[in-house]
């Protein structure tokens, strides 16, 4: 028996076999003995181009390279900070990394950055022992201020951003709030108090139908009955906004980077 | 891990809350369930909103204390579980835990809400003691207010186990029909004060943004039984005046939820 065993987007539970063959590459979650590939999760099944790959329906997050994620400084440390990424590793942001000014010897870290303060960065590296390295010095990243921040599960964090960002896009444009998404599964809402909540609301509501279809048909429908209308805000200011973007859900044309995680695979 | 501290505090100084209650609501559903297990002579669930927490009233005969000969007693003790919250760790109780019990049996004890007389026997020799086990299913803020309401719930759903007169031998597996003697009916509320304003029913996030709380036990009659102050900032005679009058207030409220479900 070669070729695929498995039809996509089935449900497949550890130790399944998914496809026989060097015709199909292990994605994510996935693992090969022999020439079979096997599921290392329980969670859907999808093909793109070679790569089989699992999209697991809970877990915790897993660091990867290219992530943009929402920390916390836990600690400072001689060269930098120390960010927990709300998994169970914690990051390293090196003071090179965080800023292009000028920052001497003695200069006291904690004015830029304070325990407790929440940043968006990227990750860098991703070490086989799980250190990771970020970065700030990218558009995008940066330290956060005001808003509130929310946790939800990392494995859905695709959904609330949505084909080509249109979920986020539609939240946003609704509630007129900014809002940025971390891989992690923290989200950064800023807005409205009222709107803040609602998307708050909103995101549990795809959280928990994230299975079901016509999903942006009832987040829109949601947001229209209790989101507050949005008074536009001017031209200048929009664009200053809509400047972070998000990124996409992983979709046909990822096998690139899908093909490159496999060689940098865990064995 | 705690986020949104600083907007818990701008939100509070523009007199609204991070999730859009009202200050003295209550988070929805609370539930009250009474007889939960088999093996203990009182038991009870509590929810109130995320916060679930079991309490199990147990009756053992025991030698009275050298200094109340006629008396029975009471003991409260709490778990922490570290699966009801990420914080918490497995081992003996650290100190969130001593003090919750603390508080639970001072607002029993003080009120003088078992009448220790009746639970004696054998003046000298025998008594009742009643132990109140509390064990934290999940933790999501305003425990205090939970954990008595749970404490007074199994009280009022617990009766004597048959006692061999002769022998004195209990049998824990047959229940009588006689409840224990309650005399009153003390019930804790917690208020917060975070950036001036007084808060009722705290988020966990709302607890750890929170300068200070007064934890208020109280009888049906307005009766104060048991005071406990946390947090480090200082509170004014009005602060206290003000969260006497909700914790009163309140502590009426959870006593009809707690009412309707006992009838």
């Amino acid at each position: 028996m070669t070729g695929l065993l498995v039809s996509e987007r089935t449900i497949v539970v550890p130790g399944e076999a998914l496809a026989d063959g060097m015709d199909y590459l292990p994605g994510d979650y996935t693992y090969r003995v022999g020439e079979a590939i096997y599921a290392r999760a329980l969670g859907l099944v999808s093909l793109a181009g070679r790569v089989l790959r699992i999209t697991p329906l809970a877990g915790p997050y897993v660091p990867r390279f290219g992530d943009k994620i929402i920390g916390q400084i836990i600690d400072i440390t001689m060269t930098g900070w120390r960010i927990s990424t709300a998994t169970a590793y914690s990051a390293l942001l090196n003071v090179k990394d965080a800023t292009t000014r000028f920052v001497r010897k003695t200069d006291d870290l904690s004015r830029m950055m304070a325990i407790g303060d929440m940043v968006v960065v990227k990750i860098v590296n991703v070490t086989s022992q799980r250190l990771i390295d970020v970065t700030m010095k990218e558009p995008g990243l940066h330290r956060i201020s005001g808003g509130r921040i929310i946790r939800m599960s990392c494995q859905k964090v695709p959904r609330v951003i949505g084909k080509q960002g249109s979920m986020i896009t539609l939240i946003k444009d609704k509630t007129g709030c900014s809002i940025t998404v971390g891989q992690n599964g923290l989200v950064w809402i800023r807005g409205d108090a009222d709107n803040e909540r609602v998307v708050e609301q909103a995101i549990r509501l795809i959280e928990e139908k994230s299975h079901m279809e016509g999903l942006t048909e009832q987040v829109d429908a949601f947001l229209t009955k209790h989101a507050k209308p949005v008074v536009r805000a001017p031209e200048s200011e929009r664009q200053f906004a809509e400047q972070e973007e998000m990124p996409e859900e992983p979709g046909e044309e990822g096998s690139e980077r899908e093909r490159e995680q496999y060689t940098m695979g865990e064995n | 891990m705690m986020y949104n501290k600083q907007s818990i505090i701008e939100l509070a100084k523009q007199s609204q809350r991070f999730d859009g209650r009202g200050f003295t609501d209550y988070r929805q559903p609370i539930l009250i369930t009474t007889n939960i297990s088999k093996t203990a002579e009182g038991s009870a669930r509590v929810q109130i909103g995320d916060t679930v927490i079991m309490a199990g009233v147990k009756l053992a005969i025991e030698k009275p204390y050298n200094d109340t000969p006629d008396e029975g007693g009471i003991m409260v003790n709490v778990e922490l579980t570290p699966m009801s919250n990420p914080d918490f760790e497995p081992g003996p109780p650290g100190i969130d835990a001593v003090e919750l019990a603390r508080v639970v049996d001072r607002g029993i004890r003080e009120a003088k809400a078992i009448d220790m007389k009746k639970l004696c026997l054998v003046p000298g020799e025998k008594a009742w003691f009643v132990t109140i086990d509390l064990i934290t299913v999940n933790v999501a803020g305003n425990l205090f207010d939970a954990a008595g309401l749970a404490a007074l719930a199994a009280l009022k759903s617990a009766f004597f186990p048959v006692c061999d007169p002769e022998t004195g031998v209990i049998d824990y597996k047959q229940k009588t029909n006689k409840a224990l003697p309650l005399l009153k009916e003390p019930l804790p509320v917690t208020v917060f004060k975070i950036c001036g304003s007084l808060f009722l029913d705290v988020t966990l996030e709302e607890e750890k943004a929170a300068e200070a709380r007064l934890t208020i036990s109280s009888d049906p009659d307005g009766t104060i039984s048991a005071l406990q102050k946390g947090g480090t900032a200082p509170l004014t005679l009005e602060d206290i005046e003000r969260m006497i009058d909700l914790a009163t207030e309140k502590a009426a409220f959870l006593r009809k939820e707690l009412n309707r479900t006992i009838a």
